[in-house]
């Protein structure tokens, strides 16, 4: 058992309070998921040519200064770095593939949660309510978010392990089940050239998605495929740039309530996340279907 | 008649409170306000209670149910009803998956659509559900009726012992050893007064009937091919 929430903001007033919905939502999921807990926000696209990442460190007394130094004199000015609790959000003005070069050659004991234009992620083992006053989530604004509680059933249950997965750039995917082929399907998609920091089954889901959309597949086609490629149980939500997704497996044992008002969008494995938001009682409310893909994505 | 707020009291003071209440002494009649998608609200009741629950709940909503009336207002999540003895629980929105899993008695009504696995195990209970019931329902049904006035998703009455199924809609696909079967009077009769107890309109002889082949009661040796 694990609980995921998504949030997908239709009412550009509404952004300045994102992290404090997700927040609601997420500590409601806290009794699927006490192992761990994570989020991943979107906000503020940086420019063109500039790249997003957060890193996380182990220790939380990590000599940020000298990192930030020497990734401002590899990429020149411009770069921005933002603490929270033992990770750091790092806007570099350089393409992705050049600063993970760098981080993979110079700080290899960095664990790089996501990279992109738009996408930030903060997760730890321990409680969700640990989690939100140790990152201030409340304080977040954004467009839209997923978020997780996780009850490991198979890999470690370390900060690494925690969900969000990012295998792509602005790409990540929180995954309530569990998979039964993801070991050869993660040989497989190393000869395709994906990387995997654990051996955690939600991480193949996530690098799955991302390998069929760097061949050319749109979200909703790689969706479509993972239903045939992907074995096991599953509820997925999968956050983009734009958007979001939810896809639940043919059987669909797994739980999800999704709801729309004209302010939002939401999912989450129960309707008690989505009874936090603001007019959830007189929402559109529905089960999502199994192997129907429903997504969202900002105009 | 009693009034809880779930906004201030908790789903297990609830419960005690409900379960206080017997044949022949206690409030009979109760509202229960924010259910908020709260677990096992209103579960395993045991005196001719009537509880109307104001909003939407989660798991096992009614669960276990003995001679109660439980409405929800809104929707239900998984396992509503599930284990019911008897009495009624309806509920006007949709129910999610596995609504009166192996129910033994009572009616379970909802009036929206049934998500997958509507009625699995079911042992007797009567379920009449005013949309439509999603894959692998009734699933290993043994007995009781489950009445569909929408249609049915895939594998319908998969590994059927026994039950009546009936299905004014289109069916995706009937399960292993579940069959169409003749609609005769006394299942009209049984149709008729359980939509009158739903409160819902629709013609009896609308219906076509399902129900097991018998088939798989026991290992035949000319199957061994399938196994």
């Amino acid at each position: 058992m694990c609980g995921i929430v998504g949030l997908f903001i239709k009412n550009p007033e509404m952004e300045q309070q994102l992290g404090e919905h997700l927040s609601n939502m997420l500590l409601e999921m806290t009794e699927r998921g006490p192992d761990s807990a994570g989020v991943a926000i979107y906000h503020d696209s940086v420019t063109d040519g500039s790249t997003k990442i957060t890193l996380l460190s182990h220790g939380r007394n990590y000599a940020w200064d000298k990192f930030e130094h020497d990734i401002s004199a590899a990429f020149g000015g411009g770069t921005r770095t933002e603490i929270r609790a033992d990770h750091a959000v790092i806007v570099v003005a350089a393409a992705a593939t050049d600063v993970h070069a760098w981080l993979h050659q110079h700080y290899p004991d960095l664990h790089l949660t996501s990279s992109g234009n738009t996408i930030e992620t903060f997760k730890q083992k321990g409680l969700p309510a640990d989690l939100i006053d140790r990152f201030q989530l409340r304080q977040l604004r954004g467009t839209h978010a997923l978020g997780h509680t996780r009850m490991a059933t198979e890999s470690a249950v370390t900060t690494e392990h925690s969900h969000p997965f990012s295998t792509g750039l602005d790409l990540c995917l929180v995954h309530n089940g569990s998979l039964s082929n993801h070991n050869r399907l993660r040989e497989s998609l190393r000869k395709h050239g994906v990387e995997f920091q654990t051996d955690n089954d939600s991480e193949v889901a996530a690098g799955y998605l991302m390998w069929r959309m760097r061949e050319g597949a749109t979200l909703d086609e790689a969706l479509q495929a993972a239903i045939e490629d992907l074995d096991g149980f599953y509820t997925f939500a999968v956050g983009t740039r734009d958007g979001f997704a939810v896809l639940r497996d043919p059987i669909g044992c797994k739980p999800a309530v999704m709801a729309e008002t004209s302010d939002w969008v939401a999912m989450a494995s129960e309707f008690r996340a989505i009874a936090t938001l603001p007019g959830a009682d007189d929402a559109r409310i529905w089960e999502p279907e199994p192997e129907k893909i429903y997504s969202w994505q900002r105009a | 008649m009693n009034e809880v707020d779930l906004a201030t009291t908790k789903v297990h003071e609830l419960n005690a409170a409900l379960h206080g209440v017997t044949a022949t002494a206690g409030e009979r009649s109760w509202n229960v306000l924010n259910p908020r998608g709260h677990h096992s609200i209103a579960a395993g009741l045991n005196a001719p209670l009537s509880v109307l629950v104001k909003g939407h709940v989660g798991y096992y909503c009614g669960g276990m149910n003995k001679e109660a009336d439980v409405t929800i207002t809104g929707n239900a999540g998984p396992g509503v009803g599930e284990n019911i003895m008897s009495g009624l629980i309806r509920v006007k929105g949709n129910a999610s998956q596995y609504a009166g899993a192996s129910g033994h008695g009572g009616t379970l009504v909802i009036e929206g659509d049934a998500a997958s696995r509507c009625g699995i195990s079911m042992k007797g209970v009567d379920i009449v559900v005013g949309g439509n019931v999603g894959h692998m329902s009734a699933f290993m049904a043994q007995a009781g009726n489950l009445i569909v006035c929408g249609d049915a998703g895939h594998h319908l009455g998969d590994s059927i012992y026994e039950a009546h199924l009936f299905v004014r809609g289109s069916i995706d696909s009937l399960g292993a050893d579940c069959i169409e079967k003749e609609l005769r009077s006394e299942h009209i009769d049984v149709l008729e007064r359980l939509l009158q107890i739903a409160g819902i309109k629709a013609q009896a002889k609308d219906f076509r009937r399902y129900g097991s082949a018998r088939k798989l009661y026991n290992f035949h040796i000319d199957h061994a091919h399938s196994y």
